[in-house]
C-alpha cells in the first residue's frame, strides 16, 4: 500500500471500520438468522446472505444488525428463510427469501418497520412445542 | 462474497505454545478441505487473557468461546460451526467439568469485573493486520495531535487525564513529558519500555504481542508532544513473537505513510527502532536500559538529571513502559476527562495484572483500579486451587511484598499497595496458598536479586547476598534468634542506601514476610519445622503403618526409588536416601504418607 494522505486514512477507516463492526456482538439488538442447511444453501441462501450483508452496509445498519447462520430451519418448502429477531417487531421467519428479496427485507422490516405479508411463514413448530 | 463465520485463535505465547498455531493451521486447512474457506474468516489474535482455558478459540458472530482445544478440533469447529452453523457443545466453556450448562461469554466471572482499556485489541484483531487496527479507530488520535491539536495541548491532556507510570513507580507521565518538552534541545529520544523482568509478570507482552499499533502509535504522540523525531523499543531478546509483531507493525505503518517522514503529509517525522536486551533483570531500571541501548554494560547512574532532562546520549529522553503507551491513544481520542472519570482519587484508569500461582484462572487481566484484591483473586480468579487455604498475595514481583487476608478489601492503588508494605510494581501478582512456605519464597526472590544485582553499588551487591545467606541457613534449620533482626537490619540499609530500585526494594519480599509471618521463621528457628513442607532439609516423609494399605502407588511414583513393602502390607521410606520431592505424599488416597 502506497503513502497514505489524512483524508485517504479517513476514508480507508470507515471503508475497514464496516468489516470489522461485522464481528462485533455487543450493542446489536437486531439479528438476522439465515437458514443455511443443505436445502438453504441449494435454493441460494448464501447469495441471499452476501445480499442482506451488502444492504445493511448500505444503510449504515452495520453496528445494530447481526447477521449470523444457522442450520436448516425445518420450513425446506420455502428456502432459502430467514429470521428476523428485532425489539418493537414481533420475530418472524421470511421464506422464499432469494438475493432479490433481500434489500426489500431490510427496507421494510429494519427501516420502516413494517412486514413483508408475501413471505411470512410464522415460526416453526419448534417454538410452540416448548411452550 | 461475504463471510459468515469469523474464528478467532488466541496468538499469545501462552496459547502458542500449547499448540495455538497447530490450530490455527488445522483450521485453515480444514475450511479448505470442506470447501468453505470463503464462509469463514480464520484470524490469528492476541492473547484473550483467560491463559487458564488455552488454547482458546472464539467464533464470532455467535460468540462461541470454546476453551481447551486441540489441533484435532479443527475438524469438528468447521463441519459444525461454519457449515452447519451449530456450536460445538462440548468445547464450549462450562464453568465445572461437571456442569452441563455453558456459560455465555458474558456471563463468565472471569471477565465480569474486567474493564479493558490497555487490552481493547487483544483478542478482537489480528495483531499483524494494520488495517484491523486502524478499523478499530487506530492510528485516529495520532491524526487528531498532528492536525488539531498542539504539543501543549497533548501534554495538557494528559496531565489532566491523571495517567502514572505503569512500570511500577507511578511518576505521573504528563509531568514527564512536559519536564522533556520544555528541554531546549536538537535531539529528543521516546523510549518504550518493553524490559518486563518480573518473575510470573507477562502484560507488557501480552499487550504488544495482541497490540503492536498502539505501541507505535503512543510512541509518535509522545514524540510529536515533546518534540522527538526518534524512538526506541527496548524488548528482551526472550520474548520472539512480541519481536516479530512489532517489526511487522513497524513495516506496515511505514508502508502506509504512518510512520517515517512527513507523516500523512504533516512536517512531523518519526522513526522507531528496536533495541534487544539480553534479559538482565536490571534493565527493566530507566538508567540501566539507556546505557544498554547506548551500547555499555546495563548499570543504573545515579538521578538526577533525570532522563527527561539528560538521558539517552545526554539528550532528553522520554521512557514510558509498555501498559502506559498503550493507554495514550485512547486518552487522546475519548479525552482526559473520560479516562480520569475511571479509577480512584490518585490513581486513574486501570491496570493489567498477570494473575498466576495457586489460583483457579491464571490469566491476563484488567481492572479499573480501585477494584480490591479479594475481587481480583476470589472473583476473576476463581480463588485458591484444590480449596486451599489462602495465605498470601505477592504484588510487584521481587521488589513487592506480600498481602495477607486481613488486607484483602483494600481498594488497589498506588498508595495503597505502597501503604500494606508492597508495590504496584508492574503487574505481577502471585497467589500464595497454606502450601507455600514464607522462608522458601523469600529466599527464592532474594536469590532471584543476588542473580540479578548489577554490582555497582556496595549495599545491593553484598546486602542481597548476606541477606541471601541468613535466609538459606534458617530454611535449613541452622539460623537463630538473632539472625531476624540481622535480616531487617540490612533489609533497611539496602532500602536506603541503594543506588537504584533493584536493591532498593529487593528486601521488600523478606521485609513482609517478616511482618506478617515471623511465627513461621521462629518456628524454623526453633523447632526446626516448615509447616508448608518447603524447606527440604526440615521435612522428613515417612508412612503410617496403620493406615498403609500397601497399595504400592507411592513406590511406584517414587524416583529414587526409596520406598520398599510387600503388596498389601505396609510400606516403608528410606529416610536417608529420600529426596524429598513430595510424590509420595501427593499420590497416597489414604493420607498414609505423612509430613513432618
Amino acid at each position: 500500500m502506497a503513502r497514505m494522505t489524512l483524508d485517504e486514512l479517513r476514508a480507508f477507516r470507515d471503508a475497514k471500520r464496516q468489516d470489522l463492526a461485522r464481528r462485533d456482538v455487543e450493542g446489536k439488538d437486531i439479528q438476522i438468522v439465515v437458514g443455511m442447511g443443505t436445502c438453504g444453501i441449494a435454493a441460494g441462501a448464501k447469495l441471499t446472505f452476501d445480499a442482506l450483508v451488502e444492504s445493511i452496509q448500505k444503510r449504515g445498519l452495520e453496528n445494530k444488525v447481526l447477521v449470523r447462520q444457522t442450520g436448516c430451519m425445518g420450513l425446506c418448502y420455502v428456502e432459502p428463510t430467514v429470521e428476523v429477531i428485532a425489539p418493537g417487531m414481533p420475530t418472524v421467519i421470511y421464506g422464499k427469501m432469494t438475493k432479490d428479496a433481500a434489500d426489500e427485507l431490510v427496507q421494510k422490516h429494519l427501516v420502516e418497520g413494517k412486514l413483508l405479508d408475501n413471505h411470512i411463514f410464522d415460526r416453526p413448530a419448534a417454538d410452540i412445542v416448548k411452550k | 462474497m461475504a463471510k459468515k463465520n469469523f474464528i478467532l485463535v488466541c496468538g499469545g505465547t501462552g496459547c502458542e505454545s500449547a499448540k495455538g498455531d497447530e490450530i490455527y493451521r488445522n483450521l485453515i486447512k480444514e475450511a479448505e478441505l470442506q470447501g468453505v474457506k470463503d464462509d469463514v474468516q480464520i484470524v490469528k489474535t492476541g492473547c484473550f487473557g483467560f491463559c487458564e482455558q488455552g488454547p482458546i478459540v472464539k467464533v464470532l458472530p455467535t460468540d462461541s468461546f470454546y476453551v481447551q482445544v486441540k489441533p484435532a478440533d479443527a475438524k469438528e469447529i468447521i463441519a459444525e460451526q461454519v457449515i452447519k452453523g451449530r456450536e460445538v457443545q462440548r468445547l464450549l466453556y462450562k464453568k465445572d467439568k461437571k456442569a452441563q450448562d455453558n456459560v455465555k461469554v458474558q456471563d463468565i466471572e472471569f471477565y465480569q469485573k474486567q474493564f479493558r482499556i490497555v487490552l481493547r485489541n487483544c483478542g478482537v484483531i489480528n495483531p499483524e493486520n494494520i488495517e484491523e487496527y486502524i478499523a478499530r479507530d487506530g492510528y485516529m488520535a495520532l491524526e487528531k495531535c498532528l492536525f488539531e491539536l498542539k504539543p501543549q495541548q497533548i501534554i495538557d491532556i494528559m496531565k489532566a487525564s491523571g495517567l502514572r507510570g505503569r512500570g511500577g513507580a507511578g511518576f505521573p507521565t504528563g509531568l514527564k513529558w512536559e519536564t522533556a518538552a520544555k528541554v531546549k534541545s536538537d535531539v529528543k529520544y521516546i523510549v518504550c519500555n518493553a524490559d518486563e523482568g518480573d518473575p510470573g509478570a507477562y502484560m507488557d507482552r501480552s499487550t504488544i504481542e495482541g497490540d503492536p499499533h498502539s505501541i507505535l502509535e503512543a510512541m509518535m504522540i509522545a514524540g510529536r508532544a515533546v518534540g522527538s523525531n526518534k524512538g526506541y523499543i527496548y524488548i528482551r531478546a526472550e520474548y520472539p513473537l512480541a519481536i516479530e509483531r512489532l517489526k511487522v507493525a513497524i513495516e506496515q505503518a511505514k508502508a502506509m505513510g504512518l510512520m517515517g517522514e512527513n507523516i500523512l503529509g504533516s512536517d512531523f517525522s518519526f522513526d522507531v527502532e528496536i533495541r534487544l536486551g539480553a534479559g538482565a533483570f536490571v534493565c527493566g531500571e530507566e538508567t540501566a536500559l539507556l546505557k544498554s541501548i547506548e551500547g555499555n554494560r546495563g548499570m543504573p547512574i545515579p538521578k538526577p538529571p533525570f532522563p527527561a532532562i539528560k538521558g539517552l546520549w545526554g539528550k532528553p529522553t522520554i521512557i514510558n513502559n509498555v501498559e502506559t503507551l498503550a493507554n495514550i491513544p485512547v486518552i487522546i481520542t475519548k479525552g482526559a476527562e473520560w479516562f480520569a472519570s475511571i479509577g480512584t482519587e490518585k490513581s486513574k484508569g486501570t491496570k493489567v495484572f498477570a494473575l498466576t500461582g495457586k489460583i483457579n484462572n491464571s490469566g491476563l487481566i484488567e481492572v479499573p483500579m480501585g477494584t480490591t484484591l479479594r475481587e481480583i483473586i476470589f472473583d476473576i480468579g476463581g480463588g485458591i486451587r484444590g480449596g486451599k487455604k489462602f495465605k498470601g498475595v505477592q504484588t510487584g514481583g521481587p521488589s513487592g511484598g506480600i498481602i495477607v487476608e486481613k488486607d484483602l478489601d483494600t481498594p488497589i492503588s498506588y498508595e495503597s499497595l505502597v501503604a500494606l508494605g508492597s508495590m504496584m510494581g508492574s503487574g505481577g501478582m502471585i497467589v500464595m496458598d497454606e502450601d507455600d512456605c514464607v522462608v522458601d519464597v523469600s529466599k527464592f526472590y532474594m536469590e532471584f536479586c543476588v542473580d540479578e544485582s548489577c554490582g555497582k553499588c556496595a549495599p545491593c551487591r553484598i546486602g542481597t547476598n548476606q541477606m541471601h545467606a541468613i535466609l538459606d541457613k534458617i530454611s535449613k534449620g541452622k539460623g537463630e534468634e538473632a539472625d531476624l533482626d540481622r535480616l531487617e537490619r540490612i533489609g533497611k540499609a539496602m532500602t536506603k542506601a541503594s543506588l537504584c530500585m533493584l536493591g532498593g526494594s529487593a528486601a521488600n519480599p523478606t521485609m513482609g514476610t517478616l511482618r506478617h509471618f515471623r511465627d513461621e521463621y521462629l518456628e524454623h528457628i526453633r523447632d526446626h519445622k516448615c509447616r508448608a513442607g518447603k524447606c527440604k532439609d526440615l521435612v522428613v516423609y515417612s508412612i503410617d503403618p496403620e493406615k498403609c494399605i500397601g497399595c504400592g502407588l507411592c513406590a511406584r511414583k517414587c524416583p529414587v526409588p526409596c520406598i520398599t513393602g510387600e503388596k498389601k502390607q505396609p510400606h516403608v521410606i528410606d529416610a536417608l536416601r529420600c529426596i524429598k520431592c513430595g510424590e509420595c505424599f501427593k499420590a497416597c488416597k489414604f493420607g498414609a504418607v505423612l509430613v513432618r
